[in-house]
C-alpha cells in the first residue's frame, strides 16, 4: 500500500453538475515529490482539497471512490484527525492567515497552539521554519502589513511548522520573486529528501522539471498524463491541451522542425537546453 | 498619458520606508514592467499612481494633476488599477454589473459604456458569463473579470498589479493580447510582474526595484540581460537568455524568434 492512495476518486461540488474530479487513480510513495499540473478548471485545487480531507469534509458535495494517507481513510476520520498527518498551503494565502494574530511569529505558531505543542518546543519550531524559508526579519511584523509575496511565505512557514507527513501546496510561489521561488523549491525539494511527502501544484515547469520527482498532468478532473518530468513536460499532448511548457521545451520544439536541435529528446532543464543546442 | 514621479518617498505607519527617492518619467502610450524582490516596493509605487497612497515627500504628476491635490476620485478617470488580488476588487452580484460599475461612475453616455463593456467583456473572453456571481467563478476568471472592469473604464493609463499570477497558458495569452491591444489605442501601461519571461515577451521597458530604490530601468533588452544586478533583487534574467548566455550568444536574446535567429 503505497503512502498516498486515491483509488477511483470522483467528487462533485454541492450545487455543480459536471464532477471536479473524475474517477481519480494516484499512489505517491512516502517522500516522493510530486508535481500537478494543468489548465485553470482541471480540478488541481480540488485535488489539494480532497488530500487535505476539506473535500468533502468542509466543502460537503458527492464523494465516491477512497483517499488513504498513511494508512488512514479520510472518509472514516474527523478533519482534526487529517491535520495532524496532512497541511495544505492556500493558493491565495489572504484565505489563510488567521486574522487572529498580531505577528508573523504568532500567525506560524497559530497551528501548533491549536494542536497543544509545548510553549517551548512551539517557539523553537517557529524559529526554525522561519529560519528555512528566511522570513525571520518579518516575525514581528502585522501579517496583514506585507507584501503579497512575503505573506505568501508566511502561509507556507505555517504549514511547514505543522511538521506534515504529507505538504500540500496550492501554487505557494505564485506571487514570489523569481530567485525567491527556485529558493522555495529547493526547500521542499530537501524537505521531500528527509522523508516528507510532497505534493505541489504549479505552473513554473521550469522549476518542476529541475525538482519534483513525478508530474501528474489534469484535465477536466481526469489523470491525462503521469510520469518523470523529462516524460510529462515533454509530450505534445500538453501544448494540444492548453498546457504551459517550458521556453526551453517550446524552443526546441520549434528548432527541431528547422533543423537546429537534433536530438531525439525534447529539453525540460536550462542544462539539457545547453547540451542540446552545443551539438 | 505620461506619468511623472519626482524624489518620491514613503513610509508606512510601522516606520517602514517603503519608497526611498524613486524618480521615474513614464511617457504617454510607453508599455512599461515592474519587476523587483517581494517587498522591494513596487505595488507601493503603483498605489501612488491613483491617490491610494500619498507621498510623504516627491511628487507624483499624472499629466497635469499633481496627486496631492487630487481626489482619488477624480484620479480614477485617468489611471485605472487592477489590483494583485480580485478578492480586494470585486463586490457585484455579477459580471455584468462589475464591469459596468466603473465606466457609468465616471459618467460616461449609456452608448459609450455599452460599447466598453461589450469591448472588455469580449477582449478577456467573459461574454458568456455576464449573470455569474464573480465569486462562483474560479480565481482565475476572477482576474479576468478585475482585469475588465478596469478596462472597460477606458482610461489614459493602466496599471496591473501581477495579472499574471496563478494563470494557466490560455489565460496569460488572453493577457498579454489585451496588454496588445491597450498599446494599439496608445494607453499607458505599467505591469507589476514576477514571471519575467511574460515580461520579456510583452514589454519594451524594464524597471527594477529593490529596497525602495530604482535598481535598473531601460529597454528590457538591456535590463534583463544584467544577471548580476538583477540578481541583487532577487530577480533572474528570462529562460531564452539565461540559455542564450551559457551558449555564448553575443546578443541579449529576449524570445523565440530572437533565440532561434541568433543560433542559425
Amino acid at each position: 500500500m503505497a503512502f498516498v492512495e486515491l483509488q477511483n476518486v470522483t467528487y462533485k461540488y454541492p450545487l455543480t453538475k459536471t464532477p471536479a474530479l473524475q474517477n481519480i487513480n494516484l499512489q505517491i510513495n512516502e517522500g516522493e515529490f510530486v508535481a500537478v499540473i494543468g489548465p485553470n478548471g482541471a480540478g488541481k485545487s480540488t485535488l489539494c482539497y480532497a488530500l487535505a480531507g476539506f473535500v468533502p469534509h468542509f466543502f460537503k458535495g458527492e464523494i465516491s471512490g477512497t483517499i488513504e494517507v498513511a494508512g488512514k481513510e479520510s472518509g472514516k476520520s474527523t478533519l482534526d484527525e487529517w491535520v495532524l498527518n496532512v497541511g495544505l498551503a492556500f493558493q491565495n494565502p489572504f484565505n489563510q492567515i488567521s486574522g487572529a494574530k498580531y505577528t508573523v511569529f504568532e500567525e506560524i505558531a497559530f497551528g501548533l497552539e491549536n494542536i497543544g505543542v509545548p510553549r517551548e518546543e512551539m517557539k523553537s519550531r517557529v524559529e526554525d521554519a522561519m529560519a528555512l524559508t528566511g522570513i525571520r526579519d518579518l516575525a514581528d511584523r502585522s501579517p496583514y502589513s506585507l507584501s503579497g509575496g512575503q505573506q505568501q511565505r508566511v502561509a507556507l512557514t505555517s504549514i511547514l511548522v505543522m511538521q506534515p507527513k504529507l505538504l500540500v501546496l496550492d501554487e505557494p510561489t505564485s506571487q514570489m520573486d523569481p530567485i525567491g521561488t527556485r529558493e522555495v523549491f529547493g526547500t521542499i525539494r530537501k524537505m521531500a529528501e528527509d522523508g516528507m511527502t510532497v505534493v505541489l501544484v504549479e505552473h513554473k515547469m521550469e522549476w518542476i522539471a529541475q525538482f519534483a520527482d513525478r508530474v501528474v498532468a489534469l484535465k477536466d478532473g481526469s489523470v491525462l498524463l503521469e510520469g518523470k518530468p523529462s516524460e510529462v513536460l515533454t509530450s505534445d499532448l500538453l501544448a494540444e491541451n492548453g498546457f504551459g511548457i517550458s521556453r526551453y521545451t517550446s524552443t526546441a520544439r520549434e528548432a527541431k522542425k528547422r533543423g537546429l536541435w537534433k536530438k531525439e529528446n525534447l529539453p525540460v532543464t536550462l542544462d539539457e537546453a545547453v547540451a542540446g543546442f552545443k551539438l | 498619458m505620461k506619468i511623472e514621479i519626482t524624489n518620491l518617498r514613503f513610509t508606512y505607519p510601522t516606520g517602514l520606508e517603503a519608497l526611498q527617492g524613486i524618480s521615474l518619467t513614464i511617457n504617454a502610450g510607453e508599455q512599461v514592467a515592474i519587476v523587483g524582490q517581494n517587498g522591494a516596493g513596487k505595488t507601493t509605487l503603483v498605489r501612488h499612481f491613483n491617490g491610494l497612497l500619498q507621498p510623504a515627500c516627491g511628487s507624483v504628476l499624472i499629466g497635469d494633476w499633481d496627486t496631492k491635490k487630487t481626489s482619488v476620485a477624480k484620479l480614477a478617470s485617468r489611471v485605472g488599477y487592477v489590483f494583485q488580488n480580485p478578492d480586494e476588487q470585486l463586490f457585484s452580484r455579477d459580471v455584468l454589473t462589475e464591469i459596468t460599475f466603473g465606466p457609468r461612475n465616471l459618467g460616461y453616455s449609456k452608448e459609450k459604456i455599452d460599447g466598453l463593456v461589450k469591448r472588455a467583456l469580449a477582449l478577456t473572453e467573459l461574454s458568456d458569463k455576464t449573470e455569474i456571481n464573480p465569486y462562483d467563478l474560479s480565481p482565475t476568471w476572477r482576474k479576468m473579470v478585475a482585469l475588465a472592469s478596469i478596462i472597460a473604464m477606458d482610461t489614459p493609463i493602466v496599471i496591473f498589479d501581477e495579472p499574471t499570477t496563478g494563470q494557466d497558458a490560455l489565460n496569460v495569452a488572453r493577457i498579454a493580447n489585451v496588454i496588445a491591444e491597450l498599446r494599439q489605442e496608445g494607453k499607458t501601461v505599467v505591469t507589476i510582474t514576477h514571471d519575467i519571461d511574460f515580461c520579456a515577451e510583452n514589454f519594451e521597458r524594464v524597471i527594477a526595484l529593490s529596497n525602495g530604490q530604482v535598481l535598473l530601468d531601460g529597454p528590457a533588452r538591456e535590463v534583463l540581460g544584467r544577471e548580476e544586478i538583477l540578481a541583487q533583487t532577487y530577480v533572474d534574467p528570462p529562460q531564452l537568455t539565461r540559455l542564450g548566455k551559457r551558449l555564448g550568444l553575443k546578443e541579449t536574446v529576449r524570445n523565440q524568434e530572437e533565440f532561434l535567429k541568433a543560433i542559425w
